[in-house]
């Protein structure tokens, strides 16, 4: 496991439409990477990792990334292609 | 072109049967998606970045109107509208949803397609020359053989687990279009002293992350020998090839690792027990294949319609030039339909180009149609007479782009706008490359060269064969290009030098500028190509127009 080195979120693919998808508050899942819990501290964040990979099936490679800054890679998934004006960035799932 | 039989026919609509029971299975839960991943991944369905990816095998990289209107329908129905066609002669569907896979299954299983064998550590679909069975200098058509190896490696019970993933490309011109030498496998179709047909058979060539030119394994072997021969190989490298460890799995490694003579004298004695068990009926099979190969009724009309339009309008004159390859017949061409507009994403159509394409194909091309590794669209069998009417077909569909090997032919692949294992993006490079140099209007005075782009060291965009070679990666948290010089997909297969240190994403566009100015100083002639020039005065003088003095300095 990558050490913890500052809050982090958590996010998947959704199993059905494979879309990028990022875990809540409320424990659900939202397409909007607004909408993201964010995690102070390490032991529930992997705690909460844990449980998801045993428990949800509703999502495909759960993991925990840096909140901030984003990586470059995590902001082509939280917006779409570049390349097209097609994904979530246009506000298509 | 092959015709599914009955046994082809049932196999596809069974697997894409036994794909819904898989989906369906996942979906309830009683698969996880460890057992599941396996399943999908056999049948071409992968999960990237954003969503789904649906990777359809466009076996040696034919196809009729039929199945690119099909093809077509797919974007519309379960797609975005488009579909991108690959640098390995697929089709991949960038977005579509799990439940609708098994839907996509059958309707290309209706028109003979599937995405069997287009992922995973198995015999991967084959390509082939994309003018097979048309070039002017083609001594035998590929396809054939093409479909043969395709038929003996689908499904293949012993070879569904090799170490690694394993690609066969078949040629049949003494230019290798095919790429050949980069391949796992690389057959080369040529003929004895006595002019009996044969293969080259070249072992141990790819790219990724050690890039290798394959080596001659048998300079001339018979015809009939062709299956005990890759069944002896295939058999050794399953035995030998290493599994502990990904990076060094591919053959190009144990061959290395063993050296030529070894893998030679272990495939030999494997040969010798193999060839008793292939009566015959393997040839049997070749030939009914070839009958499907036949060449077209091509039509005897004047050619006059076409002289004319050259003589009246440049800019047909121009695609003229560059988008057009001589034929068998001297009264036909092979048209290549660039799917490079400039600013475009390489290999992207849209559902309304791919069915104007299929319209062409039906009227005008003997109803066949080509995807190139290059990643354009080849219309192989046009008479000249039909020329300004196909030309105004493409037109009017945005497809007319007079660009075929110049600098904005330029293949990439799909990186980190789509793909998981990328570093950084490869697309959006090519588009700003392609819209510079169209600004400059320089590409015709450039002349030909071959730009190839990967968004990682995994290659898929041949970077180490292209002139210059692009690969991304991530460097301190952005994206960085690595730029290579010098390499060669074709028959003198050369894998490309890198330059030094990367360019940031604001850097590599001017960085190929100054480049090419390098090469437009240095040339003899204007009929003095890139590479020739690069091969006659080797890396220093273009180091130096990438370089300052002082980052030169550092290298060294
Ligand atoms: S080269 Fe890398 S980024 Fe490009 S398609 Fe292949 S794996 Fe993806």
């Amino acid at each position: 496991m990558p050490q913890f080195s500052a809050p982090q979120i958590l996010t998947a693919n959704d199993l059905l439409s494979g879309e990028v998808v990022y875990h809540t508050k409320t424990g659900a899942w939202s397409c909007r990477h607004k909408d993201a819990a964010i995690f102070d501290q390490p032991n529930p964040a992997a705690d909460c990792l844990k449980e998801i990979i045993q428990n949800d099936a509703s999502v495909v490679s759960p993991y925990l990334v840096r909140a901030l800054p984003m990586h470059f890679r995590e902001a082509f998934r939280a917006a779409g292609p570049s390349n097209r004006f097609i994904g979530k960035q246009a506000g298509h799932t | 072109m092959y015709n599914y039989t009955v046994f082809d026919k049932d196999f596809v609509a069974t697997r894409a049967a036994q794909f819904r029971d898989q989906v369906q299975r996942r979906i309830e839960g009683t698969l996880t998606e460890d057992e599941f991943k396996p399943l999908r991944l056999m049948n071409g369905l992968y999960l990237l970045l954003h969503a789904y990816m649906l990777r359809v095998a466009i076996p040696y990289g034919t196809l009729n109107s039929q199945q690119m209107r099909a093809l077509a329908d797919i974007a519309d129905k379960w797609d975005k509208g488009y579909a991108h066609f690959s640098t390995r002669q697929n089709v991949q569907f960038h977005w579509p949803k799990l439940r609708d896979v098994p839907d996509i299954l059958e309707a290309l299983a209706a028109v003979h397609m599937h995405a069997i064998q287009t992922s995973g550590a198995c015999i991967r679909s084959v390509t082939a020359d994309h003018f097979a069975g048309a070039a002017a200098d083609e001594l035998s058509d590929p396809r054939p053989t093409a479909e043969l190896v395709r038929q003996w490696s689908t499904d293949h019970p012993e070879f569904a687990f090799l170490p690694r993933k394993f690609k066969i490309a078949v040629s049949g011109s003494p230019q290798d279009r095919a790429v050949t030498k980069f391949h796992d496998i690389g057959l080369r179709l040529v003929q004895d002293a006595t002019g009996a047909p044969g293969y080259e058979v070249s072992v141990g060539g790819g790219l990724g992350r050690t890039p290798m030119v394959g080596k001659v394994l048998r300079g001339f072997l018979p015809r009939a020998d062709l299956l005990p021969y890759l069944e002896a190989i295939l058999q050794v490298y399953n035995l030998i090839g290493r599994r502990d460890n990904k990076y060094k799995a591919r053959i190009k490694i144990t061959l290395h690792e063993h050296g030529l003579e070894d893998i030679r004298q272990q495939v030999e004695a494997s040969f010798s027990l193999q060839r008793a068990r292939f009566d015959g009926t393997d040839q049997d099979i070749l030939a009914r294949i070839e009958a499907d190969f036949m060449l077209p009724a091509y039509k005897t009309a004047p050619i006059s319609a076409f002289e004319r339009q050259l003589a009246n309008d440049p800019s047909f004159r121009a695609f003229s030039e560059t988008n057009l390859h001589p034929h068998k017949n001297p009264d036909y061409a092979i048209v290549t339909v660039s799917l490079k507009a400039h600013g475009a994403t390489p290999g992207d159509a849209s559902s309304a180009q791919m069915r104007v394409l299929a319209e062409i194909a039906a009227r005008w091309s003997h109803d066949e149609l080509r995807v190139s590794h290059e990643q354009n669209i080849i219309l192989p069998h046009v008479h000249k007479g039909d020329l300004p009417e196909v030309y105004k077909a493409l037109q009017a569909a945005g497809l007319a782009t007079a660009n075929i090997g110049l600098i904005s032919d330029l293949i990439a692949c799909p990186g980190m706008d789509y793909c998981d294992l990328a570093t950084a993006r490869s697309t959006i490079v090519a588009q700003s490359i392609a819209l510079r140099f169209e600004a400059l209007k320089q590409e015709h005075t450039i002349g030909p060269l071959k730009i190839k782009i990967s968004g990682c060291i995994n290659a898929c965009g041949h970077h180490h064969a292209g002139h210059i070679g692009i690969l991304g990666l991530e460097k301190a948290g952005v994206e960085s290009y690595q730029i290579t010089l010098g390499g060669d997909g074709s028959q003198n297969a050369t894998i490309g030098k890198p330059t030094g240190k990367g360019f940031s994403s604001d850097e590599i566009v001017p960085a190929i500028e100054r480049l090419i100015e390098a090469y437009l100083l240095l040339r003899h002639s204007a009929s003095e190509a890139f590479l020739t020039t690069y091969r006659r005065l080797g890396p220093a003088p273009f180091k130096a127009a990438l370089y300052s003095a002082k980052e030169r300095k550092n290298e060294l």
